[in-house]
């Protein structure tokens, strides 16, 4: 934990979108870090801005994005200076790739899967179409695509391999980090544990970060090394992935891990009643106390961020547990 | 509708003497539903005419469910689960055996027996926004089955309305019957599809992957309820799910489908614990617990992807991809049910 190499730090990223009726803070003062070759899983429930922050730090901001503000830096360098044609030229796809939310259904019907794959390379002039489709190629190879697919068309391919052709996408620049948006939530439990054999593997290989995003906490224990929580557009805990799985601190955190259903215990599953808050007006305190089993009087003032055993956590039940403050 | 009553009994008779065999179940317990061999083909079609060949979705699959019973279908996307439902609800026609409820075959029935036994299988779709139409208030969605089963009485459609929703957690129930389906959050959508299929009082619940759709802390919740309307009504219910998790905290016994065929069947713990076919070996191991340990390990996956249903592989479909294939046996011949006791059936030649 101390000699790692930081690869991404966020520092009081917002993201907000106009709406009629105000804005919507989907991404509100996050921070987090993730060190090189590591693998950083933000969960929370739908609608906690977890898509919303893949979008703020890959810059691709929809038409109606408001606010936009903060620090990403990326290998040391603030990307979030840079202008949008630097930020194409240099870090998008070069330094750091996405593959979308559902993926499988973001290829191009109309173009053959290979030349999909190859499209970055051209789009960058890293290479000529040529070398690209070569690339292509190779990273079919890698990514467990019979390389005879690469002139068929998306509807030719299964849903376990177009999954891969997104990923092959994300991949072929050679990127640093990939941010993966829900890999694996529209799959088949075997082509599932497919897809996370084939990360792990391009994590060892390649020294890959990923920044994985799902609700899915029993398959994102996969490839965790560090989890993030998300609730209301806010990070309530980061911890390492062994904290979060065994004892994580927020009550959020804590309710979210008893919701997930064990195949091999016979634990009741719990389940959190009410639903999260509104992100256009946010409860001013604490954004989760509606909902908590441990709210006392403090609540109705936003919590500070506390550093504990290594865990960051948001949460006024730590105010006296000999902290050092963040924020 | 047109057997002879005296037929049917000594059918169900038969039936419940060979379900003895197979599976410990109660002697007194009705037969609620029963599969015959039953065959789903869809014809493939060359430039709209010319035979070419069959979809075979559902395979011969044979069982039974009890009243009171919740079974659970598991297996991956295109193995045949959704067509053997759609069979069971009467929206397929089997191309081969029979279903039989409450000891009437389905395709027996007339119109009016047709519309009968709908409102006693009450349907979950997957997907609650794509199952409820969007220009249609809550109110007019759960007050559509009442008038098209002719309960002409406005107050007394009201009357149930409150009473299922009340059952669903759907209160203050006023609140919600304004509505439209896109201002409703999805667990409550949801809901709303749970109370459409109790409204009828159905004896039988299809449950088509209610809760995939759905996030993490909502999941639990509905099944829960489903659960508790199952104990409460004595319903019987199909759930059918790829997600093995989600089963153990809902059903007795689990079928397993492969390509088109019914290969294991087991009680949950048997299943999870005991597991006898190597593809539900490959589904258990491929289902993760939320354990740290996880990230330094590769899963173990079975080669390959689930085979055409047209030219499906001869002897145990399940072959080409499995790690103890027996060869000369199981790519020649169709495995048959082994049974290892305590109800754990399963077709597969590792256990003859």
């Amino acid at each position: 934990m101390t000699e790692e190499r930081t690869l991404l730090e966020v520092q009081n990223l917002k993201l907000y979108f106009k709406t009629e009726r105000g804005d919507v803070q989907a991404v509100d003062n996050v921070d987090f870090t993730l060190p090189t070759n590591k693998a950083v899983v933000v969960v929370g429930e739908s609608g906690c801005g977890k898509s919303s922050l893949a979008k703020a730090i890959l810059r691709l901001l929809p038409q109606n994005a408001g606010e936009y503000s903060g620090q990403v830096f990326l290998d040391g360098n603030d990307i979030m200076k840079l202008s949008d044609e630097q930020f194409r030229q240099n870090v998008r796809w070069v330094k750091m790739s996405m593959v979308p939310q559902a993926a499988m259904n973001s290829l191009n019907p109309v173009i053959r899967v290979g030349e999909q794959v190859a499209e970055p390379i051209i789009a960058h002039g890293i290479g000529d179409k040529e070398s690209a489709l070569n690339q292509a190629r190779e990273m079919f190879q890698h990514v467990g695509v019979p390389i005879d697919f690469i002139s068929r068309y998306p509807f030719e391919l299964s849903g376990g391999m177009r999954q891969r052709v997104a990923i092959a996408q994300a991949l072929v620049t050679s990127p640093q980090l990939v941010i993966l948006d829900e890999p694996t939530s529209a799959l088949d439990v075997l082509t599932q544990a497919n897809i996370m054999n084939l990360l792990k593997s391009i994590k060892n290989e390649y020294s890959t970060s990923f920044v994985l995003i799902t609700h899915d906490i029993s398959t994102s224990s996969e490839l965790a090394d560090r989890v993030v929580v998300m609730y209301a557009g806010q990070i309530v805990e980061v911890c390492e992935s062994h904290q979060f799985f065994s004892k994580p601190f927020h009550p959020y955190s804590a309710k979210l891990m008893a919701s997930v259903p064990r195949l091999r215990s016979s634990v009741e599953p719990e389940f959190i009643t009410g639903q999260p808050p509104s992100l256009i007006n946010p409860p001013t305190g604490c954004r989760y106390a509606d909902r908590c089993h441990m709210r006392f009087e403090k609540c109705v003032e936003e919590p500070p961020t506390y550093q504990l055993d290594g865990h960051q956590v948001k949460c006024w039940l730590y105010e006296h547990a000999n902290e050092v403050k963040l924020k | 509708m047109n057997n002879n009553p005296e037929d049917e009994t000594v059918q169900t008779l038969n039936e419940r003497n060979s379900s003895l065999e197979s599976t410990v179940q109660n002697p007194t317990d009705e037969i609620l539903l029963s599969l015959q061999d039953l065959h789903v083909w869809f014809e493939l079609r060359r430039f709209g005419f010319g035979h070419a060949g069959y979809v075979r979705a559902v395979d011969g699959v044979s069982f039974q469910l009890y009243q009171k019973e919740a079974i659970a279908i598991v297996g991956e996307s295109g193995c045949g689960k959704s067509s053997l439902m759609k069979t069971i609800l009467g929206i397929n026609i089997p191309t081969k055996g029979d279903v039989i409820f409450e000891g009437r075959s389905l395709a027996s029935m007339d119109r009016r027996g047709l519309r009968e036994y709908r409102s006693l299988v009450g349907y979950v779709q997957q997907d609650p926004y794509g199952a409820l139409p969007p220009f249609m208030s809550v109110q007019q969605i759960m007050e559509e089955p009442l008038i098209i089963h002719g309960v002409k009485d406005r107050a007394e459609r009201l009357e149930r309305i409150h009473r299922v929703f009340e059952e669903v957690k759907m209160t203050p129930v006023e609140e919600f019957l304004p509505k439209f389906p896109h201002m409703l959050s999805g667990g409550q959508q949801q809901r709303v599809v749970i109370a459409r299929s109790m409204i009828l009082n159905p004896r039988l619940l299809v449950a088509d992957e209610p809760v995939s759709m759905l996030d993490a802390s909502v999941r639990v919740e509905i099944l829960k309820l489903l659960r508790n309307l199952q104990e409460n009504h004595d319903l019987a219910v199909i759930y059918i799910t790829h997600d093995l998790a989600t089963v153990r905290y809902f059903s007795e016994y689990i079928f397993v489908m492969y390509a088109g065929e019914i290969i294991e069947k087991a009680k949950v713990e048997d299943l999870v614990f005991r597991p006898a076919h190597p593809y539900t070996h490959a589904l258990l191991a491929a289902t993760s617990d939320p354990d740290p340990k996880n990230v330094d390990e590769f899963q173990d996956v079975p080669p390959g992807e689930p085979p055409s249903l047209v030219n499906p592989p001869q002897g145990c479909r399940f072959h080409p991809r499995c790690s103890k294939m027996i060869a000369g046996e199981c790519d020649v011949t169709t495995p048959p049910e082994f049974n290892l006791g305590n109800g754990h059936l399963v077709n597969c030649w590792l256990y003859k």
